[in-house]
């Protein structure tokens, strides 16, 4: 091929590698309804499970009464918590290092809790057998509100730690205490406070929600007595990492589990713990014999597996009255419900909640949090966002446009004069990062440009007088949001699940003929992983990537990973895909050197093959080196072309953004409409340009959804009033805002490709600018600060207390 | 409980099953039938997941009894190829404006889709989101799955569609 080649443009057009628009892989299956999904697992003699829910929130169990379950049609048996206490499964450890009850053990804190799982022929038959459980409960008095949980008097929750002081996370000021987790340098930062010329202060709730993927959680347990191993398909996040959870808690040796991830129907957050219906499914196995699924449903999946947020912060900024940040102060009250399973590295609490600087250049920090239990599902997951940045992401976002108000300076002006600036970065943040890179004023600058900002405001300023006038009752918000994220857990030197290093892993084996299989620790749950990891192969090592084939989640072929959550996947795992690319690329060299007779130093890497130096027509492609790597190695060479690479990356990456939402709202009636939402992403390196932009628009959407409405909520008896799609918000495309997309790229200097992530910055920028919006239009008002969510009717009450509504 | 016997054209095929009166029909066709393609995304008729085309008319297939569907037309997704057994100009859209990313909302998204189509071959963008106003994506934010549909709605009328995804 060598004089024939085509030419350059041609042969890169034909490896569609980084940064081409490439049509996925993924579709042609899901498209056809040729998906494989948990639910879609149909074995031999396979049983299904379903669990008994307590109704009450806080409450004692005096009996279980099984009898005239047993007597049902179908149903072959049912597990109490004192069946699992003869294998030492009544509780299960969390990943946040408390114990969890995975049947309920003497009394429940939560309403929905798992209490028996009864185990039947199939999914009718169980139903029935969970009518026909009989359990007497005696009611507890119930805690609802994070705010009581450490008083004195409060209910008292968890009986099984009530005597412990000490927690996972230190020492425990009351029994309904969890951790206290503070970070940065009080002392400084209470000086800053008192030489402050301006403060302000304000209690900023980011509410209880819930990432309710299309897909709900489950599993098919499978164990074979002969063999003694187990299998468990399972929509996990992070297959491995059960794995070894199973392996740790059970008798069974880590090689004798297999688990897979087949095609998970979205995750969000909410497919990386452990549940007790994923532990019940498996000893169900074991008890009977059979093959047995577990399928949660959207009640089940709404109510008791992994809320997240509940959050309310109360954050103080220290500034010069010219609008020069001098200090930044946030305590935390953290509502974890009823057990702590958030699911953040091991010793990690609060997440990245430090973070929470955000974009400004604050020179002191302190930040306190404290977790308390309530009676509450457990959970306290990242929804689309790396480990509570978006709480931190809205709490800066909320009090800096609370400064600009009291400083009667424009938010946007705000911000840009306390960004950090390019020059400043490696930068070491005052609560103890070190952000990568960034370039925060060209991409504000870039994206007022683009809104026509300026025009924005000087309307907005016509119409608050026309508003004034009696002209109209509608008024206009602008929304600004500029994010920095924390993403790509993590460094072995500060982060690790249960002990194990936040790696991430690939192997490539390059086949005779010159395709290939890529074995990734990561686990796509629709980000395209089978489509973008291929890309970078194409680039890395010449390779098109419709000769790659990416394969993930099974625990048997692929190498250790800690799977996909907190935007990790590119900046962890794509690491380790061109690291072992370039392995494999390394040893091409030296059979290319060999084929053409010269040493690997006069050899170029040119597209999709080695050239020699000086020689163009001397050509040697990857095609034809995979032939060689497999029949004719350099003498003393192992033949074959493969290569594993365990990545640990040397810090986080830190992608970030502009976001800017115009919204009007009626008064009369709390109705909003979205006029405009522009954002601007820098991701770094960008692989594929169509999939970002689309995780854009869904990461949009469900930030569009939390900040106008999407809430659990309870009553005061601890009752879940949003247990359906009915009453939690799920926006349809009739409310769904139609999105403008942008871009700048600011590589990250330390990973391999550059990459940052970007599948959560929509949601974790999205959310403020959203209620800056809502903010904004009611400020010139009189109003400082509004609770999210934003629904008309919180709209209407809004502007009721600002006494526009009679 | 005893069973019954429930025979319906699915895809332009004559199936049947036994099931007990009050198995669903999207469980029926699922397990009974091993149609896996539609899926269940919350069996209270709010997400769609589940839809399939009956009679002419978009169905959430869990809410509707398996007996209520005796002798019915129904077209799944596996019905939504071309005869040839390449991809249907739905499923093509799809793939090419970027209109799915998990793919479990897909196949009902597609089969409501394709009756959308059918009743208004030329719809708006307004009224393409109203349409599938009953279908829940958590993934897209939609606005490539409007671009899928007017890609096939363009395709379906003969002409061709010039925007890309975004």
């Amino acid at each position: 091929m060598n004089d024939m080649s085509p030419n350059k443009a041609e042969r890169e057009a034909k490896l569609e590698g980084m940064g081409c628009k490439r049509k996925r892989v993924e579709d042609a299956r899901f498209t056809q309804g040729k998906g494989n999904y948990v639910d879609d697992i149909k074995l031999p003699g396979m049983l299904f499970g379903d669990f008994v829910r307590s109704p009450y929130a806080h409450a004692r169990i005096k009996g279980i009464n099984i009898k005239k379950a047993m007597k049902v049609p179908g149903v072959l048996a049912v597990l109490t918590s004192t069946e699992l206490k003869g294998v030492n499964l009544a509780w299960m450890p969390t990943l946040a290092g408390d114990v969890q009850m995975v049947l309920a053990d003497g009394k429940v804190l939560f309403q929905n809790q798992e209490v028996a799982f009864v185990v039947a022929t199939d999914r009718y038959a169980a139903a029935d057998g969970v009518e026909a459980v009989e359990v007497d409960y005696e009611a507890l008095p119930v805690l609802v509100d994070p705010f009581k949980a450490m008083v004195k008097g409060a209910p008292l929750l968890r009986e099984d730690i009530k005597d412990k002081t000490e927690g996972a996370h230190g020492k425990r000021k009351h029994y309904n205490h969890i951790f206290e987790w503070t970070v940065g340098d009080k002392d400084l930062t209470d000086a800053a406070f008192r030489k402050a010329d301006v403060t302000i202060k304000e209690l900023i709730s980011y509410h209880r929600t819930h990432p309710s993927p299309l897909e709900t959680c489950q599993a098919v347990a499978s164990f074979d007595k002969i063999k003694g191993e187990l299998t468990v398909w399972g929509t996990f996040q992070a297959p491995h990492v059960i794995r070894t959870v199973a392996s740790l808690i059970s008798t069974i040796p880590e090689h004798k589990i297999h688990v897979i991830s087949p095609d998970v129907g979205g995750g969000f957050g909410n497919k990386v713990g452990a549940y007790p219906g994923y532990i019940c499914a498996i000893v169900a196995s074991i008890v009977t014999g059979k093959p047995v699924k577990w399928v949660e449903d959207r009640i089940e999946n709404l109510t008791a597996t992994s809320f997240a947020r509940d959050y309310h912060m109360t954050a103080e900024i220290a500034a010069t009255k010219e609008g020069k940040v001098q200090g930044l102060r946030v305590h935390v009250l953290a509502d974890h419900g009823a057990f702590d399973a958030c699911a953040d590295p091991s010793k990690w609490p609060a997440g990245f909640f430090n973070i929470v600087t955000g974009s400004y250049d604050f020179p002191v920090a302190h930040v306190a949090v404290d977790g308390v239990y309530t009676n509450k599902a457990p959970g306290g997951v990242a929804y689309r966002c790396s480990f509570r940045v978006t709480e931190a992401a809205y709490c800066i976002e909320r009090a800096m446009d609370i400064l600009a108000q009291k400083l009667k300076m424009d938010p946007a002006e705000l911000r840009m004069k306390n960004f950090i600036r390019r020059e400043q970065f490696p930068y070491q943040s005052a609560l103890g990062w070190e952000y990568d890179s960034g370039d925060y004023h060209t991409a504000m600058k870039q994206a007022m440009e683009k809104i026509d900002y300026q025009g924005l405001r000087a309307e907005q300023k016509r119409r608050q007088a026309d508003f004034k006038a009696g002209k109209t009752r509608e008024i206009m918000g602008i929304g600004v949001s500029f994010f920095t994220e924390i993403v790509g857990a993590g460094p072995s030197k500060n982060c690790d699940i249960l002990g194990i290093a936040m790696f991430d892993s690939c192997e490539i084996r390059v086949h005779p003929t010159g395709s290939a299989i890529a074995r990734v620790g990561t686990k796509s749950t629709g980000q395209g992983h089978e489509t973008t990891w291929a890309q970078i192969i194409a680039t890395e090592m010449g390779i098109p990537s419709a000769d790659v084939m990416v394969e993930e989640g099974n625990t048997d072929t692929a190498p250790y990973g800690l799977g996909t959550y907190g935007s990790r996947s590119t900046p962890v795992a794509g690491a380790a895909i061109a690291m072992a690319a370039r392995k494999i690329k390394a040893k091409a060299q030296m059979i290319a050197a060999y084929m053409l007779e010269v040493h690997e130093d006069d050899l170029q890497f040119d597209i999709d093959g080695f050239r020699v130096k000086g020689l163009p027509e001397k050509f040697k492609s990857m095609k034809e080196i995979a032939w060689a790597a497999y029949h004719s190695v350099p003498p003393g060479m192992e033949p074959g072309l493969e290569a594993v690479s365990y990545y640990d990356p040397p810090n986080m990456t830190y992608p970030f953004g502009a976001y800017f939402c115009v919204m009007d709202i009626d008064v009369d009636t709390g109705v909003y409409k979205i006029k405009r939402f522009y954002a601007l992403d820098d991701c770094g390196t960008r692989i594929n340009p169509m999939i970002i932009e689309g995780q854009v628009h869904g990461g949009l959407t469900e930030a569009f959804a939390i900040a106008m409405g999407q809430e659990i909520r309870y009553d005061a008896g601890g009752n879940v009033l949003t247990g359906s799609f009915m009453d939690f918000f799920m926006p349809t495309a009739v409310e769904t805002p139609h999105w403008e997309t942008d871009h700048t790229v600011t590589p990250s200097p330390h990973h391999p490709i550059g990459a940052k992530g970007v599948g959560e910055s929509p949601n974790v920028g999205g959310v403020p600018a959203f209620s800056n919006a809502v903010n904004d239009a009611f400020g010139f008002l009189g109003s400082t600060h509004i609770q999210m969510p934003h629904d008309y009717w919180r709209n209407w009450e809004a502007a009721k207390s600002l006494g526009l509504v009679k | 409980m005893s069973k019954v016997h429930v025979k319906l054209k699915i895809n332009g095929q004559e199936m049947e099953g036994l099931c007990e009166p009050r198995t669903l029909l999207v469980h029926f066709l699922r397990e009974n039938l091993s149609l896996t393609g539609t899926h269940i995304g919350c069996e209270t008729t709010h997400c769609g997941a589940c839809t399939v085309d009956l009679n002419g008319k978009s169905v959430k297939s869990c809410t509707m009894l398996a007996v209520q569907a005796q002798g019915a037309n129904v077209i799944t997704i596996e019905g939504m190829a071309n005869a040839d057994g390449t991809m249907g100009a739905l499923q093509e859209g799809f793939r090419q404006m970027h209109g799915l990313q998990c793919g479990y909302c897909t196949p009902g998204m597609i089969v409501r889709a394709h009756r959308l189509l059918q009743e208004n071959p030329n719809p708006t963008e307004e009224e393409i989101r109203f349409g599938i106003a009953g279908n829940l994506c958590r993934c897209t934010g939609y606005q490539n799955i409007v671009k899928a549909i007017q890609h096939a709605a363009a395709k379906l009328r003969g002409e061709e569609f010039l925007e890309a995804a975004e």
